[in-house]
């Protein structure tokens, strides 16, 4: 892990970095807008799984509430990662070198690929795929915060 | 008298636990924030549905029936982790800005809420679309958007001026 080690040095020492650690409001301003986006993302997915499990909004077709709702998991997910970046440009080890952090982008890989997937038509697993990235989604709030607890670097 | 009753609170097993049990407190806190990544979210659902800048064609009645159980539920379980979370530093958490600014925020948009459920809101089983939904709608549903914004925002604060992992 000697260049992970170079590079975090590296990134924590440039002067965008630098000014993310001293300027103080800046990182839970970022943090406030991440936790706005996730927000927006797990509800969304939220609402197009019930409606796929059956479980509500059944007033509706499933394609009527994903095209309602699936916009709002999607538009928000460059604001996440960007909010994502910042926080990383501010302290690299504590997310790249946490096995949690990497954990949480296997988790957001599978959530993004498990919500387009289970939008094919007719798709029997559809609802196994519902169940599945909203226990991802799920997962990917609890990584975010262990981020915090768990040693990076 | 408010010292004692924060101390006896705090002294409580479960808030002892809560406060010492190193793997307990991370737990409690990744509920509160799904629980409340789900309050705020659901709630936006209804105030972009008010401003008029989401599910336009559909009525607010029939968006805030599909919403408001989500939000209730998730509210919940907001308020229970955050009061093990309290409990835990009670003293702390009590003469803390911005903690006081957030419990503060969260009642302003109990009001708001109340608000539209008793005047605003009256006649509100005809807003079928965006276009029949009145401009007063606009305004509760701006003012609880920027509210909740307000209560995260508040909640990150004081994870920033309490000594705990951020």
């Amino acid at each position: 892990m000697h260049a992970l080690d170079s590079f975090c040095t590296w990134l924590e020492a440039t002067s965008v970095s630098r000014t993310l650690q001293t300027v103080e409001w800046i990182i839970p301003a970022v943090q406030t807008v991440h936790i706005l986006a996730v927000a927006s993302v797990v509800t969304s997915a939220l609402m197009v799984d019930l409606r796929l499990l059956g479980l509500g909004l059944r007033d509706q077709s499933v394609q009527a509430v994903a095209r309602r709702y699936l916009p709002f998991v999607w538009w928000p997910l460059p604001v996440l990662l960007a909010s994502g970046a910042t926080l990383i440009v501010a302290e690299p080890a504590r997310a790249l070198e946490n096995p949690v952090f990497w954990l949480k982008m296997g988790l957001l890989a599978a959530a993004i690929v498990g919500t387009l997937a289970s939008q094919r038509p007719l798709r029997r697993s559809a609802r196994l795929l519902a169940v599945l990235s909203l226990a991802a989604w799920v997962g990917i709030v609890f990584a975010g915060r262990w981020i915090a607890y768990v040693q990076g670097g | 008298m408010q010292g004692a009753v924060l101390q006896a609170l705090q002294d409580t097993s479960i808030a002892t636990a809560v406060r010492e049990n190193g793997a307990l407190f991370p737990w409690i806190e990744c509920v509160h924030v799904l629980a409340l990544a789900l309050v705020v979210g659901s709630i936006s659902i209804v105030d972009l549905r008010l401003m008029g800048l989401a599910s336009r064609d559909r009525s607010v009645a029939a968006t805030t029936a599909a919403v408001l159980p989500i939000t209730w539920c998730a509210f919940a379980l907001a308020a229970l982790t955050g009061g093990l979370m309290f409990a835990s530093n009670a003293i702390t958490y009590a003469h803390n800005g911005y903690f006081q600014a957030k419990l503060a925020l969260i009642g302003l948009a109990g009001l708001n809420m109340g608000a539209f459920h008793l005047v605003v809101g009256r006649g509100s089983q005809a807003w079928r679309t965006a276009a029949e939904t009145p401009r007063r709608a606009r305004i509760v549903g701006a003012l609880s958007l920027a509210l909740w914004i307000g209560v995260v925002a508040c909640g990150r604060w004081i994870g920033f001026t309490i000594n705990a992992p951020t």
